[in-house]
Formats: C-alpha cells, sequence, structure tokens
C-alpha cells in the first residue's frame, strides 16, 4: 500500500481532475479517439437533439461507469464484454423510456439514435478501459469527463450544422431576424446531409491539432 | 479463478436483475406514456385544424371542437356516429380505432385472407361555424411508421391544414415533414379535381413547378434529402384517403354538387 492510498485523497485532486478535463481537449473521445463518430453524424443537424443525445449519453456513460467499476472485481473476465453490454443496454432502455415518459417531444425526435447509444463506442471503451480498473469515483469523474468531450463537440457541429444548414439556432430562426435572406442569402442544404458533419469535425480536429502540438504524430 | 458455475450463477442473476429493473420501470413509467400518446393524438387532431393547444388543456378544447366521429365502411356508409358524448348509431368511437389494425384488416381483404370488413375514422369539427372533416392517416417512412391528420373543408376537396409525425426519420431531412414549413404547402390543395374525381396530394421531387399546371394544385414539393420518405407521405395520403371517396362523393351530392371553382 503507498502512502497515497492511506491517507484519503481529495475528491478533485490532481489526477482527478485530468480525469475530467483531458477528454475535452488532449483526449477528445471523438477529435483525438475518433469514437462515436456515428452518432456524431446521425444527430447534429439540429441543436436540439444533438443536447438531449449528449444528455442522454451523459447518464449513461456515468452511471454504467460506475455500476461496472463497483462490480468489477466479481465480473469474470471470459464474459466481460457481455456483462458491460448488459449494464449498457439497461440503462438505454431506461433512458429512453424516461424520455418517452417525461420527454415525449425529443424522445420522438431522437427515436433510434437513443436506442444506438448501446453501440457507442465511447462507452464500451471507457467500460473497458478505464471502470473494469479504478474506484468507483475515479470511473465516475471520467464518465464526466468523456461525456462531456462528446457534448462539446457534438454541440459545436450542431450548432454549425443547424445555423448554415436551417439558418436558426436551437429552433430559433437567427437568419431570418437578421434579415440577410432579403440580400440574396439561402440556407446551405449540404450542411444538413451526414457528409457535412464529417467534415465540421475535420475542422474540428484540424484547428485542435493545429494549437497543441502534442497531438500531432513524429513521422 | 472464476469456475464455470460462478459463470453461469452469474450471467443468470445479472439477467434477472436486469429484468426486475427494467419491468418495473416500464410498468410505473406506462401510465405517463400512455397519456403522452393520448394527448399528443388530440393535439395533432386539433392542429390539423388550426386550434393550437397547451398540453394540459387538450382534453377540453378536444371535447369543445370536435363535435362528431365517425367511423365509415368501405362503401361510405356511417357505421357508427359519437356525438357530444352520445353514440348516435353503432357503439365504435372513432378516436380509440387504431389504424393499424383497420389497414391490415384491409390489406388482408384484398388478398383474399379474410372478410372482415376494416373500418375508417373520421373527424368532424365545428369552428367559427364552418364544418371540417379530419382524417386521420397512417404510413410507411424509411426507418418506420409516418402519420398524421389532414382537414377538409366541407367540400371534401380542398385541404384546410394537415400535420404529419413520424417514428424514425432523420432529423433535418425526413423529420421534416413534422415542420410547419412542409405542412403549410397542402393548404388549399386539392384531393379531387373540379370533376371529383380522385386524384390524392402528390409530394413531388423535383418541385410541384415541375409539373404540369392544372396538376399543380394537386401536388406540393418534396424535401430534399428525404426521397423515400416524401414518397412515403405520397403513398400515405393516397391510401388512407381513397378509402373514404365513397363517403365524400354520397355527402357531396347529397348536398348538391357544388360549383366547380376556376
Amino acid at each position: 500500500m503507498s502512502t497515497e492510498s492511506k491517507q484519503k485523497e481529495p475528491l478533485f485532486s490532481a489526477k482527478n481532475k485530468k480525469l475530467i478535463f483531458n477528454p475535452l481537449s488532449k483526449d477528445n473521445p471523438i477529435t483525438v479517439q475518433v469514437l462515436g463518430i456515428c452518432s456524431a453524424l446521425a444527430v447534429t443537424a439540429k441543436l436540439e437533439p444533438a443536447v438531449v443525445m449528449s444528455i442522454s449519453v451523459l447518464a449513461v456513460l456515468s452511471i454504467a461507469n460506475v455500476v461496472i467499476s463497483l462490480l468489477r472485481n466479481t465480473i469474470p473476465p471470459r464474459i466481460r464484454i457481455i456483462v458491460q453490454l448488459v449494464v449498457i443496454a439497461a440503462l438505454v432502455i431506461l433512458v429512453d423510456q424516461v424520455l418517452k415518459a417525461f420527454a415525449y417531444d425529443v424522445s420522438k425526435q431522437l427515436s433510434v439514435f437513443v436506442g444506438l447509444i448501446i453501440t457507442n463506442c465511447i462507452i464500451m471503451g471507457r467500460l473497458e478501459a478505464f471502470a473494469m480498473g479504478n474506484k468507483p469515483w475515479p470511473s465516475f469523474l471520467d464518465g464526466l469527463g468523456n461525456s462531456f468531450g462528446y457534448a462539446w463537440i457534438l454541440i459545436v457541429v450542431a450548432f454549425f450544422r443547424e445555423l448554415f444548414g436551417s439558418g436558426s439556432i436551437y429552433g430559433y430562426p437567427v437568419m431570418e431576424w437578421l434579415g440577410i435572406y432579403g440580400v440574396g442569402y439561402k440556407n446551405n442544404g449540404m450542411m444538413i446531409l451526414p457528409p457535412m458533419a464529417l467534415i465540421t469535425v475535420g475542422i474540428i480536429i484540424w484547428v485542435q491539432r493545429s494549437r497543441n502540438s502534442d497531438l500531432i504524430e513524429e513521422n | 479463478m472464476f469456475t464455470n458455475r460462478y459463470i453461469f450463477l452469474y450471467s443468470s442473476a445479472m439477467v434477472i436483475v436486469v429484468a426486475a429493473i427494467l419491468s418495473s420501470a416500464a410498468q410505473f413509467l406506462k401510465p405517463f406514456q400512455e397519456r403522452n400518446v393520448r394527448t399528443e393524438k388530440i393535439m395533432e387532431i386539433l392542429k390539423s385544424v388550426k386550434v393550437e393547444v397547451e398540453k394540459s388543456e387538450a382534453e377540453k378544447t378536444y371535447d369543445q371542437f370536435i363535435t362528431a366521429e365517425y367511423t365509415i365502411n368501405r362503401e361510405g356508409d356511417v357505421v357508427s356516429l359519437y356525438k357530444n358524448g352520445n353514440f348516435e348509431k353503432g357503439d365504435i368511437r372513432a378516436f380509440d380505432i387504431d389504424l393499424k389494425t383497420e389497414q391490415k384488416k384491409l390489406a388482408d381483404l384484398k388478398a383474399g385472407k379474410s372478410d372482415v370488413e376494416p373500418v375508417f375514422p373520421m373527424f368532424e369539427c365545428v369552428k367559427d361555424d364552418q364544418h371540417y372533416y379530419i382524417i386521420p392517416l397512417l404510413g410507411k417512412g424509411l426507418w418506420g411508421p409516418v402519420w398524421g391528420n389532414m382537414a377538409l373543408k366541407d367540400d371534401f376537396r380542398t385541404v384546410y391544414g394537415v400535420t404529419f409525425g413520424h417514428k424514425g426519420e432523420t432529423p433535418g431531412l425526413g423529420a421534416e415533414i413534422a415542420y410547419a414549413p412542409f405542412q403549410q404547402q397542402f393548404i388549399d390543395k386539392t384531393i379531387f379535381d373540379k370533376d371529383y374525381n380522385f386524384t390524392s396530394i402528390e409530394v413531388v421531387k423535383g418541385g410541384v413547378s415541375a409539373l404540369p399546371e392544372n396538376k399543380q394544385i394537386h401536388g406540393v414539393d418534396a424535401i430534399s434529402g428525404g426521397t423515400i420518405t416524401s414518397n412515403g407521405v405520397s403513398e400515405m395520403l393516397h391510401d388512407c384517403l381513397i378509402n373514404y371517396v365513397p363517403f365524400m362523393k354520397s355527402k357531396v351530392e347529397e348536398s348538391g354538387s357544388p360549383e366547380p371553382e376556376v
């Protein structure tokens, strides 16, 4: 036993803070690890579904991380992936049912994509790589960090796609209020098609790498 | 370290626990979900006649505006009529009819698999002394079902308003059918030509302006990127509305054939 673990570690030690903040930039699940791209393409045509999707992923990932972390010593390694999947699937069904009961309109918009959280690689990745070998509290923080990392990319992509594709922000027609349709501006229909999500994510990756030299591979 | 016995016990216990959690959650949330579905149905019916209500006011407003619920068979006869809270004829409330079941009956009947006659619901709305007739719609989109309500003016020809909903169309593409810009195109289009031949309303890829001029009144623009959903809406309109044609024609003849508009 090291001296560090004997005296109680503060809740937000430097190590724990890293768990939250690293996934936001240096270790971002979407732009650096390139996980969860599928849903980043699918639900980012408008801001509202992107926000609800982010909250759903946040709930599923942090709870699943804690559950798996609590069970980690009892899970037989041979069936660990199945156990992880069952936990995720159960949580996703719960989220879906709760949305249907209390946020019916949004749940209709998100429809199949809530179910597809099950297949989101970020969640399986974090359970396998982190929660299986760490205590509940750091796992919870790791879950939060990674879902925020996922969320901000989704929201930024959705912001630009909705702004240029539909001329609105969160459903409010800002472009109409600015009155620039009068001078010949038109919504870019390309922005609401999935390829533009990929291109937007690509631009974010480009900006991020040009600002952060750690991320550039040495050739 | 972990024996096979342990693994079997572990997975069985896990599955039972998860099943228990999920089924109790489903039981607990069911009333909320069902109320949402019912309220939504009411709000969509009202929205098609341009009555916007808050969720809490839905039931009350429904009773105020929807004066009659018709249940119609394929020959155009009224099987059941529910008016102002009482049955005047028959005992089927149009509101409770499940369109999916009736469409299956119709498909089976046409395929010769059964001889159960389907029935179709229709709602009569009185607003500002004008009568409107609302027809519920159900069809297939790209990922799942699409549905809607179409309100016709009392000439049974001109569209007064329409709503659409969907289960899983792609946000930003097919899902746009659920929003006003798409739905407003239907207003004042007609589902019959001037000799009362049924034409339905077509969702046209490439835009209505590509159609010959006399057909433009029976078409609306499709959604770019949402072709399959758009086609689904076209088919849904045709397949649902055609069941009401005998009823509508008899109603129109009853009231004396109206002057065709120029």
